[in-house]
């Protein structure tokens, strides 16, 4: 007999997180979400969530595995998204795809995270950033039953909520229009993180409170794999959905060009050893499938746990998880 | 003391902060999808009582406070300290003025108080939720009110004053209860 402790023998543990009645209105979701697709004739599609290659992104981290591949010990990565999976798909010639299944980060659990989640990521060959955020508000509709969202830029929405024009401001001017008390020296911090910490405590609490809040046009600091704007070029063709004080969705109308991918991801790695952090390798196969050439396209991807809690409002992600990290 | 990391941070941790040593009341990890991960947490500083919210980068290490709760029974005031002891091991233990603060006009003698000790002193005691206090002085009040309403204000053996129902007379013992001061009832009768 093996020996348990207490809270092995106590009669919560073994138990699911969610309820019964929401794990079917869960199922429902789930369903409905891939009727939505069905219907708009894009192909439900799988990618490895183990592969040979982790994430540059400096703030994203990936669970490694050893792995044995003949007489040769190597790394296997658990994909934080389908991304680059999915470029290789578009790349190979699939058409308008999504998917929707596990992504992993390796990160602490809160309310609103959990190290595996549902994500559904889904990519629109023609469309552009604004094309797409019509089809996630139709979405978002659909199963939240939400009036058509708000849109704003980034630049609006700090002015509007944080009082502040970051077109004309500097370093000091965003550590004050932040006003908050802080244990490390937010002086010797990027103005990328400064303004990501404005639009957490300041913007997001004002925004998407009745309805869904598309945020679009982010500083090119932060487009991540968005293209840049052609006539703003500090501005890159990315967006966010809130919704509730709810982070609910990241989209890109998608950077096509290899060599510029190539500088952010070696920017990236410059960064992570700033941190400190072990570089990257960076993803030779989806090099290669940008090289061939990704079709024009906007993606998009989004927590399907996140936008279960807000359809069963819910504030805790394990109310709406089988098991939470947890009881995993 | 331990270092601890902001991924061991949860209420009730003691940690320093200024100098000072602090509670943690709430802490939230926020991580933004894209970008880095921060901690908002709120703090209670155990010796000014002073509540305030921070925001720490996740990852970072704070130094442990040596903090502990510890119940002990009030003895008696020499005037510049107040005296507990612990009723198994007979252990006494000093406080002054500044670690009673407010809490003074609570002290009820053979009462259990929980007194925080900070690297072996007492930084803050804390009384027990209710105490049963003689009523010195309060004016007579209406005759045949029994409803309690309005009320009017009586001084305390303690010297605390706690707003009381008309009906209740001086020399009366009432039940207080210590984290509002607002009187409960009369106490039950001994």
């Amino acid at each position: 007999m093996q020996d348990y402790g207490q809270d092995e023998l106590s009669d919560v543990l073994w138990r699911m997180d969610i309820s019964p009645d929401n794990l079917r209105r869960r199922a429902a979701i789930i369903a409905q979400i891939r009727h939505f697709f069905a219907h708009l004739d894009v192909l439900e599609v799988d990618v490895p969530v183990l592969s040979q290659f982790g994430v540059t992104d400096p703030h994203l981290s990936n669970f490694v595995t050893p792995f044995t591949l003949g007489n040769k010990v190597t790394s296997l990565y658990l994909q934080t998204s389908p991304e680059y999976g999915m470029k290789r798909m578009l790349a190979s010639g699939s058409g308008c795809i999504y998917y929707m299944g596990k992504s992993f980060r390796h990160e602490d659990a809160g309310h609103q995270h959990n190290p595996e989640f549902t994500m559904l990521e889904w990519y629109r060959i023609g469309f552009d950033d604004h094309a797409l955020m019509l089809e996630v508000d139709a979405l978002l509709q659909g199963i939240l039953n939400t009036e058509p969202a708000d849109k704003m830029t980034y630049h609006e929405a700090f002015l509007q909520f944080a009082d502040i024009d970051i077109n004309h401001a500097n370093k000091d001017d965003l550590i004050a229009a932040l006003a908050i008390d802080t244990h490390y020296d937010l002086s010797c911090e990027s103005i990328e993180h400064i303004l990501q910490l404005i639009f957490n405590l300041h913007i997001e609490p004002n925004i998407g409170g009745s309805r869904p809040c598309f945020v679009y046009d982010f500083p090119a600091s932060q487009a991540a794999l968005a293209r840049l704007k052609a006539d703003e070029p500090g501005y890159a063709h990315r967006f966010e959905v809130y919704y509730k004080g709810l982070e609910l969705a990241n989209g890109y109308w998608e950077l096509t060009d290899p060599k510029e991918q190539a500088q952010r991801f070696a920017k990236d790695n410059r960064y992570r050893n700033k941190l400190g952090l072990p570089n990257t390798t960076i993803d030779t196969r989806l090099m290669a499938a940008l090289n061939a050439g990704l079709p024009d396209c906007a993606g998009v991807a989004l927590g399907v746990d996140r936008l279960i809690m807000l359809a069963l409002g819910k504030k805790h992600i394990n109310d709406v998880l089988s098991f939470g990290i947890d009881r995993a | 003391m331990a270092n601890f990391s902001t991924n061991e941070f949860k209420a009730g941790l003691k940690i320093m902060l200024d100098g000072e040593p602090c509670n943690i009341l709430e802490n939230e990890y926020v991580k933004p999808g894209k970008g880095q991960a921060f901690n908002r947490v709120k703090i209670r500083k155990l010796i000014s009582a002073k509540v305030l919210e921070k925001t720490f980068r996740s990852g970072e290490s704070v130094e442990g406070a040596d903090v502990m709760d510890t119940e002990l029974a009030y003895l008696y005031t020499d005037g510049e300290f107040w005296h507990f002891m612990n009723n198994e091991t007979f252990e006494q233990v000093a406080a002054d003025a500044k670690a009673l603060g407010d809490n003074v006009k609570w002290l009820v003698e053979n009462d259990v108080c929980t007194i925080t000790l900070w690297n072996g002193s007492p930084i803050v005691v804390t009384p027990p939720n209710f105490v049963e206090i003689e009523i010195t002085e309060t004016d007579p009040g209406l005759k045949g009110d029994t409803a309690g309403t309005g009320g009017k204000p009586a001084t305390l053996a303690t010297g605390a004053v706690v707003r009381v129902p008309l009906f209740v007379q001086t020399g009366e013992v009432i039940k207080v209860d210590t984290r509002n001061g607002e009187y409960v009832s009369r106490a039950s009768k001994a």
